[in-house]
């Protein structure tokens, strides 16, 4: 695995060459309960997506964090239309993916492919590996049905998976050996952009490892762009030279990775840094955030995370604090860390190895 | 570190725990010792399959059938505690137990207040008006705002979070002298995690109890933790104090353990631990970690695991002599 994490002067900027570029992206959920209908009301708007963008560059690899419920999940939907958006756009190597139909988007959606969270339930029970992994390569027309066995053993052989488990099904196979497979199904689709979807988050400790190594390798080798959605932090570091925070349906915070999580300049990157585990022992008093306050997402008219933060201040009530670029491609939505130097800033890190930020 | 280091006052001794399965009895947990005393953090640490919770729940009495304990000895003050009803006895006032999973393990139908004063009234035989006030105050201890109110919600009305602080205030609601916590804060965000085992150690500086805390996360024994044991395949493969295992681990699972978990400000590749978590019904000869092992060599298969983990702090009597370098793990692509 390239540690590709720590090579942000050189990694390309996201506005450059976007292999990805999404742009005011908006869901809005309605819950009508059956009174709500019988009464004739509009039921409860939940905002899961508010006006999201984001640009992931060609060969790049971008990671999404946030914690649950921030969107996430959402919005690695709607790139693929799992999830249509209510407005905005999703502009794919040139191509609005949202305006595109019948073949045309089936055309686009292989050239995009999504690795599932979970491979107990990604994967189709009755198909053996080695039928799971032909399939896509066969509905694209990728390959003859007589050349297939050829490709999958390639495909197999290129995730580390044994050929000797063509002919198994999902359930004699591990965890890590399903995610292998999950993510072979998805090479077979000859994709360029990767979108996994805490791919590793359901796997053990040891196996997590194996498949981050193998993502990282998979996308250097064959030029994939990577869209990497975790809730790890330290994992998007090790993989990712970009980051976008989520909190609430917005896009909170962006930059290079190294920058970003060195020196936050939004009070919620800066919170999820500091609840970070392997810290060492912290006094009582120094705690990342308070509690998530159970309010309904875009509910508030200031910042949606001014209800747990420290440094609020009378502004962040008021409004929505606007996007604010930072230069070197990072952006904020936060009024408050901008203004602190960034020594101010890595003072509020509580970290051990506190010499480490500042090397 | 809070930990007064007096006498034990559990002691467990050769714990084994068999599941019959189809080709044979399989030895989930295979002689673990531990000592617990007043006020310490024991981490248990392993994958899945390594023995981690089946031990905690042996200790509680809790183990799923078919699997039993068929082997070992409790002691609590100095008195031994046969298995079966004597040992559940201590449920309550000597052990509790945190869960997992906060909505499987509390009742859907029934309130909050109901449930923790059933447990009250049933430990301590307080009034319902008695069990009422000390709820609140548990519920308030727990970190849960407006007590009173909650008193009537039912688990499905609160978040994750919110749920597993009531299985804390269930759990200390007995002042148990040993909190039993099977990784509580894995399927909650960051920053509730944190919230969560920043309040579990201040109930314990509060209270003197002692814990056990299963994980799969390394780095959260390190912030909550004054001793460690590392498990494999049903042995103990590594205790020590936490800064040291974590530091400089010997065995050379622990190492590949804590260098495969990415860190913060760490930059730099991990290394794998290549191979897949030993089938328990079909392991090797000697050392179970030998297959996936840089460093095995046709000897480990004659190792003495039994007496390897039960009576030393490193059950690798190779790394124990040196012989296995302190390199770094190579990384490497793996085959399966």
């Amino acid at each position: 695995m390239s540690p590709a994490g720590h090579t942000a002067t050189d990694s390309p900027s996201p506005n450059s060459d976007a292999m990805l570029r999404i742009s005011g992206v908006t869901k809005v959920y309605t819950k009508r309960t059956l009174f709500d209908r019988v009464g004739r009301r509009g039921g409860v708007r939940i905002v899961a997506l508010d006006d999201v963008s984001l640009s992931v560059p060609r060969g790049g690899a971008v990671g999404l964090v946030g914690e649950s419920g921030s969107g996430k999940t959402t919005l690695a939907r709607t790139i693929v239309r799992l999830v249509e958006p209510d407005s905005g756009a999703v502009v794919f190597d040139g191509v609005d993916l949202l305006s595109l139909k019948g073949a045309a988007l089936a055309a686009a959606r292989r050239r995009v492919q999504l690795i599932y969270q979970d491979p107990y339930s990604s994967l189709n029970p009755a198909l053996t590996v080695g039928g799971a992994i032909a399939e896509p390569a066969l509905v694209h027309g990728l390959v003859e049905a007589r050349s297939a066995r050829g490709r999958v053993h390639e495909l197999m052989s290129q995730v580390g998976l044994s050929e000797k488990l063509e002919d198994r099904r999902p359930r004699d196979l591990s965890g890590g050996q399903r995610q292998r497979v999950a993510i072979a199904r998805a090479l077979a689709a000859e994709p360029e952009l990767l979108i996994a979807d805490e791919a590793v988050s359901a796997l053990d400790v040891s196996i997590q490892a194996q498949v981050l190594a193998l993502l990282a390798r998979l996308t250097s080798e064959l030029h994939l762009t990577l869209l990497f959605v975790s809730h790890q932090l330290a994992t998007v570091e090790h993989i990712c030279e970009w980051v976008a925070v989520m909190y609430r349906g917005r896009i909170v915070e962006e930059g290079p990775t190294r920058e970003v999580f060195r020196t936050p300049r939004h009070a919620y990157t800066l919170a999820l840094l500091n609840a970070h585990p392997g810290r060492g022992s912290q006094p009582a008093g120094r705690r990342g955030a308070p509690a998530a306050v159970d309010t309904q997402p875009g509910g508030t008219q200031g910042c949606p995370f001014a209800d747990r933060c420290d440094f609020r201040v009378g502004e962040c009530t008021e409004t929505m604090p606007p996007v604010m670029l930072l230069g070197e491609g990072r952006a904020t939505r936060c009024v408050v860390l901008p203004k602190l130097s960034a020594r101010e800033v890595q003072a509020r890190l509580v970290w051990d190895g506190g010499d480490v930020l500042r090397g | 570190m809070s930990a007064v280091r007096v006498s034990p006052f559990l002691t467990l001794s050769d714990l084994s725990v068999a599941f019959p399965t189809a080709t044979g009895r399989v030895l989930a947990a295979n002689c673990i010792s531990l000592e617990i005393y007043p006020g310490q953090a024991l981490g248990l640490v392993g994958e899945s399959g390594s023995g981690k919770s089946v031990t905690l729940r042996a200790l509680c009495g809790l183990v799923p059938a078919p699997g039993q304990v068929v082997g070992g000895t409790l002691a609590v003050d100095g008195r031994n505690v046969a298995w079966g009803r004597e040992q559940r006895a201590l449920r309550g006032r000597t052990i509790s137990m945190v869960f997992q999973d906060a909505t499987a393990s509390l009742t859907p139908v029934r309130s909050v207040g109901a449930q923790l004063r059933e447990v009250l009234r049933e430990t301590t035989g307080l009034s319902r008006a008695a069990a009422r006030t000390e709820a609140i105050a548990l519920l308030d201890r727990v970190g849960i705002s407006s007590a009173r109110k909650r008193l009537a919600a039912y688990p499905h009305e609160l978040s994750g979070g919110m749920r597993q602080r009531v299985m804390l205030a269930l759990a200390i609601a007995t002042r148990p002298r040993l909190l039993l916590a099977d990784e509580p804060t894995t399927s909650l965000d960051v920053t509730t995690q944190e919230r969560i085992l920043a309040l579990i150690k201040d109930l314990q500086a509060e209270t003197g109890m002692a814990m056990i805390f299963v994980t799969h996360d390394v780095a959260v024994v390190e912030d909550i933790c004054d001793d460690v044991m590392v498990l494999y395949a049903g042995y103990v493969v590594e205790r020590g104090k936490v800064s040291d295992v974590t530091k400089q681990p010997r065995h050379p699972y622990t190492r590949g353990l804590v260098s495969a978990v990415p860190r913060l400000y760490t930059p730099g590749p991990l290394a794998a631990i290549p191979g897949q978590p030993p089938d328990m019904a079909a392991l090797p000869p000697g050392c179970p970690f030998a297959p996936r092992c840089q460093w095995a060599r046709p000897e480990c298969l004659a190792v003495n695991m039994r007496r390897e983990a039960a009576t030393q702090d490193c059950a690798c009597p190779f790394a124990r002599t040196g012989a296995v370098p302190e390199a770094p793990l190579a990384v490497e692509a793996m085959t399966e």
